[in-house]
């Protein structure tokens, strides 16, 4: 290995007495060694992936007063139940039986962009856009809650809101066995 | 007959090129390095695709997991001075020692009354100790709602911004528990927040 050559070649036969050439060559194996190792030991220690922030909107509780009116056909209900499970209708709620479906890419997402497809189709602009109406049980996961409003976003639904979940749709969840 | 003497070569290789990139690397990382902080409180938070990343100032933290909530803010000058209003707040005077330990607490959760006892402690006990949470309950005037109004005064006062807040859950935390904080949010009619997730694909 590379390191500090201290071997005078050629020295002391001579009556002359030369002066010593040292080497110029360092042994820089132990300084890799040790630059190494901090490096390690710094990209262990970095967060190289950062957490993400989900913005997240809430209605303003102050103002009373101000409330848009919304047809029933275009809002779609989402109740958040135990065990990672959804049910859903969309118009006005006890007029539809609920649909249970699951998170997932063939789940809820589909049902997210084909509802938003046919009420968009169904009704007249510029304001046709589907309102989701989430409604997370005290048993749905905070995991759920996250899911769902990324579905949303995913989907690209325009309007949404969280709205705390009523008894009669706890009773409804529990005799489907998702509560 | 004459043997071919094979010549030896030397082991000897030169480094420099090595050494004057390992040097570079590490500069790099030491200068990007934030350093991980170890959560008092371990949260296991729930994936999404949202690409936006967390600011790293300016924002205070809420966690939420096993039924506790903490609470963590960026910037040793804020927290210093947020200890100072909330000693106001509750009748409570800290001597310099305990404001300095307090600056270095990025995140905590135990009650203010136990504060003086948590700051007491040296690393290794605090981090053995299981912290039991920050109080909250349906009034308007309980601990959360009012370190979290204090520390939005003492941002607007220092950094003149509006403080921003983050939601940690834990994914398999149950609903309610999320909603807790939320309401004390939104009390203080803080109706725009952020929920820290991490990456997933689509």
């Amino acid at each position: 290995m590379a390191e500090l050559d201290t071997s005078g070649k050629g020295g002391g036969k001579g009556g002359k007495v030369r002066s010593k050439k040292a080497s110029t060559r360092v042994d820089l194996t132990a300084m890799v060694d040790l630059a190494f190792l901090l490096i390690t030991f710094f990209i262990m220690t970095t967060t190289l992936a950062k957490p993400k922030a989900m913005d997240m909107f809430m209605p303003d509780k102050s103002k009373k007063d101000v409330q848009l009116p919304v047809p029933e056909t275009r809002t779609m209900t989402v109740w958040l139940g135990a065990n990672d499970k959804i049910e859903w209708f969309v118009g006005a709620p006890g007029k539809s039986q609920p649909t249970i479906d699951n998170f997932g890419k063939n789940g809820i997402r589909k049902t997210l962009i084909e509802q938003n497809k046919k009420i968009e189709e169904t009704h007249q602009g510029p304001d046709n856009y589907m309102i989701v109406v989430m409604k997370p049980s005290d048993h749905a996961t905070y995991k759920d809650f996250v899911n769902m409003i990324d579905e949303i976003n995913i989907a690209g639904i325009k309007s949404y809101a969280v709205v705390d979940i009523t008894p009669a749709e706890v009773a409804q969840l529990k005799k489907d066995g998702n509560y | 007959m004459a043997r071919i003497k094979v010549p030896r070569k030397s082991t000897a290789l030169d480094m420099t090129a090595m050494c004057d990139v390992a040097f570079l690397l590490l500069t790099f990382f030491i200068l990007t390095a934030k350093l991980r902080q170890e959560d008092p409180l371990h949260v296991d938070v729930p994936p999404s695709t949202t690409v936006q990343i967390v600011p790293d100032d300016n924002i205070a933290t809420l966690s939420v997991g096993k039924g506790k909530i903490f609470f963590g803010i960026e910037g040793t000058d804020i927290r210093r001075t947020l200890l100072e209003e909330m000693g106001k707040k509750y009748n409570m005077t800290f001597t310099p020692d305990e404001y300095k330990k307090f600056a270095v607490v990025p995140t905590f959760g135990v009650p203010i009354a136990q504060l003086k006892q948590y700051l007491a402690m040296d690393e290794e006990a605090r981090k053995k100790l299981d912290q039991p949470g920050i109080p909250v309950d349906t009034t308007t005037n309980n601990e959360l709602t009012n370190w979290i109004y204090e520390a939005r005064i003492v941002t607007r006062n220092l950094k003149n911004q509006e403080l921003r807040f983050a939601i940690k859950g834990d994914a398999k935390d149950e609903y309610p528990a999320y909603k807790k904080v939320v309401d004390a949010l939104q009390r203080q009619n803080i109706n725009k927040f952020s929920l820290i997730t991490t990456l997933k694909a689509k």
